[in-house]
């Protein structure tokens, strides 16, 4: 029940990856053919473009959710991967607490870093 | 927890690859997980590597610094090739999990007719679309710029 339950968060976060992972990807690496959230300069990692969307309350709010839904996107599937291997009962546990910590330790940082950009961008 | 019910997965990885004569799904299958963990691997690098942006201008630009040159954008490239593989592909099966492209039941009368007679076009279909997402971000990346 409670694989179930998590098999079906990992489909939801697929679809809000798809839709924001998609709008990053436009955004990063089609800006030629789009060019889209890039006001300050034709490149989307210079300084200014940072900035411009740091300060837009959407991409910090997007970033932490992207980050969130990624996070546990993809190492659920890597959990599922490494337990189809038929680990032992112990090894699972570890694994389970080793991708839940690692991953709320990445989130915590990632958020941090988000939010950090957020509050220098408003302050240029 | 997932348990494997006292079947022991004895072909392992292997089984990716091999183990039996598949269909193209199976394939598929292969390439959705080596995407999957190639994307993992980058995206626990990006957190890294953007995090810079937290610290001001000249730490982003000494943090873009280190990753730029050729390799990387054949690098970066690839990752957005996986992106749109796997994005595709993760769309096909959501579809088929949620049995919403596997057909309908009916009677095995032969010439007998299977549910890969339904998803082969859908997976046909989703591999034009992650090519020509591909092809777009191969002319972004290397004849446009």
């Amino acid at each position: 029940m409670r694989d179930q339950r998590l098999w079906t968060w990992h489909l939801a976060a697929g679809a809000i990856i798809l839709v924001l992972l998609g709008l990053h990807m436009i955004i990063m690496h089609l800006d030629v053919l789009v060019g889209i959230f890039n006001p300050g300069s034709p490149h989307p990692t210079d300084w200014v473009n940072v900035v411009a969307r740091a300060k837009a309350g959407f991409f910090t709010f997007s970033y932490i959710v992207l980050l969130g839904a990624a996070l546990f996107h993809g190492l659920y599937g890597f959990r599922n991967i490494l337990f189809e291997l038929g680990p032992g009962a112990e090894l699972k546990k570890a694994l389970n607490v080793v991708l839940t910590l690692g991953g709320l330790g990445l989130f915590a940082f990632g958020t941090w870093a988000a939010w950090a950009a957020g509050a220098l961008a408003r302050t240029l | 927890m997932i348990d494997n019910q006292g079947h022991p997965n004895r072909l392992g990885v292997w089984g990716w690859l091999g183990g039996g004569k598949w269909g193209a799904e199976r394939y598929l299958y292969t390439l959705h997980r080596l995407t999957g963990l190639g994307l993992l691997l980058y995206f626990l690098l990006h957190i890294f590597v953007t995090s810079a942006r937290a610290l001001g201008p000249e730490a982003w630009k000494a943090s873009m610094g280190r990753v730029t040159g050729p390799i990387f954008t054949v690098g970066e490239f690839l990752v957005f090739a996986a992106f749109a593989f796997h994005a595709a592909n993760g769309i096909r099966l959501v579809l088929i999990e949620l049995g919403w492209a596997i057909g309908k039941p009916i009677e095995p009368v032969y010439p007998y007719r299977t549910s890969v007679h339904e998803q082969r076009p859908l997976a046909i279909g989703v591999m034009v679309v992650a090519g020509l997402v591909a092809l777009a971000g191969g002319l972004d990346f290397f004849i446009l710029h």
